[in-house]
């Protein structure tokens, strides 16, 4: 670790110097491909809105802990959140309202019990860093947690990448070539609840939504195929949160949002760059 | 692409199959039987079980009676290949998905993301040249015609050789041209590889041109022998109108 910090001074970089801000510079380094990763599928399969009520539900997760007095509440997060993904994956399967009905509905209930939970004698407030986070308060194990997350979504990626993209393109193409979609469906909606959970007190409820659709959104204007997709999220992911991060400690904000802003200027970007 | 030499499947004989879905009665008492090295149409009016039938031989529909493949050698074939090109393809044409990239998917397992090798990207190519569709390998999908997106699933779908190829003909983004260079294919795959095919059809004319076998289903096989003797029918002529059969409104 001494070997890292080490490195990170010699980069241009003045805010390097403090401790917080190379843990939280390297944090983003490791979380932007991570994001990037899940957000093309996540974009290939109009699954904005399902990450968006992920997000919001963190709130009930976070609460559940409350109620059962833990002190760390992710794994209750965590918990709460594959539960609901599951849930929504499932009810959109049996087609009985149009998923971003369905969706919707789920959002709204999960972050209103959260809401309500967490608002017991007026102690909101207590909760409200969890809107906007903070990447400041990340510490060395959170480091470590997150690449055994980043390593163990690649190696899902790895595994079951082609099968996720058939399903993607359709459904019932993806049975007739003997894939087990719900099983694929299923990996990816836990994989991007847990990502969502683990990240959130850093990034905020507000913005994660956004980290994971909009660099993909964008590298969707401008690619043709699979590889360029990939590689040209991973770098807008990179640079949105490297930009927005510097920004954020020169302007002293919010550095979720901070990111979102320049991912969502280059999105506007690549736009005039549309191909067909 | 694995060579069916000499074709192990003679014929496939349907049995006395019916499909009963609730109170309606989808297929009464259907008895057919085509060969390989024959390009079988199916033809009927709207809801008179064409897809329902394809359904049960491809296993997606519970039937009552029989459904036989036989080898040359007279013996009962266990578990032949069926190929499926679907009606239509429906899916985001905004995707970031090249053909290629739809091809390896479906064929390898190694993460198509991570590229692939000169050696694979050749073989797809050679496959879609058989197919006139070579120039789309690395093209978007989304940005592909109906009739180039119809080669491409005929293209996966004889990647292995099928044993019998079914074909629904696709209702909507396929031109003229498209579609005859569609049928020209299926022959070819039909001669060259001496598979069975069959095929579920609304253009007559095309039939008339490339079907070796036409059946005209109405819930039961109602009349099946050659295009020009089928069209001649009393029944052909109640389901498709008068004229249909006369030569002279295809042209």
């Amino acid at each position: 670790m001494e070997l890292i910090y080490a490195i990170l001074e010699k980069l241009p970089f003045a805010f390097l110097q403090y401790d917080f801000m190379k843990n939280a510079f390297l944090a983003v380094i490791f979380l932007a491909p991570l994001f990037a990763l899940l957000g093309t599928m996540a974009v290939n399969n109009n699954m904005a809105f399902f990450s968006d009520a992920l997000g919001h539900s963190a709130l009930t997760g976070i609460a559940i802990g409350m109620v059962l007095g833990l002190k760390q509440p992710l794994l209750c997060m965590i918990a709460f959140g594959i539960l609901l993904s599951i849930a929504i994956t499932k009810v959109k399967g049996a087609d009985m309202l149009s998923s971003d009905s369905i969706i919707s509905v789920f959002s709204s209930a999960a972050m209103a019990l959260g809401v309500v939970l967490l608002s017991q004698e007026g102690g909101f407030a207590k909760y409200s860093y969890y809107l906007i986070g903070d990447i400041l308060t990340i510490t060395q194990n959170d480091l470590i947690l997150i690449i055994v997350t980043l390593i163990v979504c690649y190696i899902v990626w790895i595994l079951l990448y082609n099968d996720l993209l058939l399903v993607s393109i359709n459904r019932s193409f993806a049975v007739s070539r003997g894939v087990n979609v719900t099983f694929t469906e299923n990996v990816f909606v836990i994989l991007v609840a847990v990502t969502v959970m683990i990240s959130i007190r850093w990034i905020g409820i507000l913005t994660i939504n956004s980290l994971l659709i909009l660099p993909a959104a964008a590298a969707r204007n401008i690619s043709v195929n699979v590889k360029q997709y990939h590689c040209i999220t991973t770098i807008i992911g990179c640079i949105s949160a490297i930009v927005g991060l510097v920004l954020s400690y020169e302007w002293g904000t919010s550095a979720g949002a901070s990111v979102v802003l320049v991912a969502a200027v280059i999105f506007f970007v690549t736009l005039f760059f549309r191909k067909k | 692409m694995s060579v069916h030499n000499s074709c192990g499947l003679c014929r496939v004989e349907i049995e006395n199959v019916s499909v009963i879905s609730g109170q309606d009665v989808l297929l009464d008492n259907v008895n057919l039987e085509f060969h390989c090295g024959q390009l079988t149409a199916l033809i009927g009016r709207n809801g008179a079980g064409k897809t329902t039938l394809l359904k049960a031989i491809l296993g997606e529909r519970n039937y009552t009676g029989k459904i036989y493949y036989e080898k040359h050698s007279g013996e009962e074939m266990k578990n032949p290949i069926i190929g499926y090109v679907p009606q239509q393809l429906v899916f985001d044409k905004s995707m970031p998905v090249s053909v290629a990239d739809f091809m390896m998917a479906t064929t390898t397992k190694r993460p198509v993301w991570s590229g692939y090798k000169k050696q694979q990207k050749q073989n797809l190519m050679k496959k879609l040249q058989e197919m006139d569709c070579a120039d789309v390998l690395n093209k978007k999908l989304g940005s592909l015609s109906g009739g180039e997106l119809q080669r491409v699933l005929l293209t996966m779908t004889i990647d292995p050789m099928p044993d019998l190829l079914i074909l629904d003909e696709p209702v909507s983004g396929v031109d003229a041209t498209g579609l005859d260079l569609f049928y020209k294919k299926v022959t070819y795959l039909r001669n060259t590889y001496h598979i069975a095919v069959l095929l579920v059809s609304h253009d007559l004319a095309l039939i008339r041109r490339y079907a070796d076998k036409v059946v005209l289903l109405d819930k039961t096989v109602a009349e099946q022998g050659d295009a020009e003797d089928v069209f001649q029918t009393k029944t052909f002529q109640q389901t498709f109108g008068y004229f249909a059969g006369e030569e002279k409104i295809w042209n």
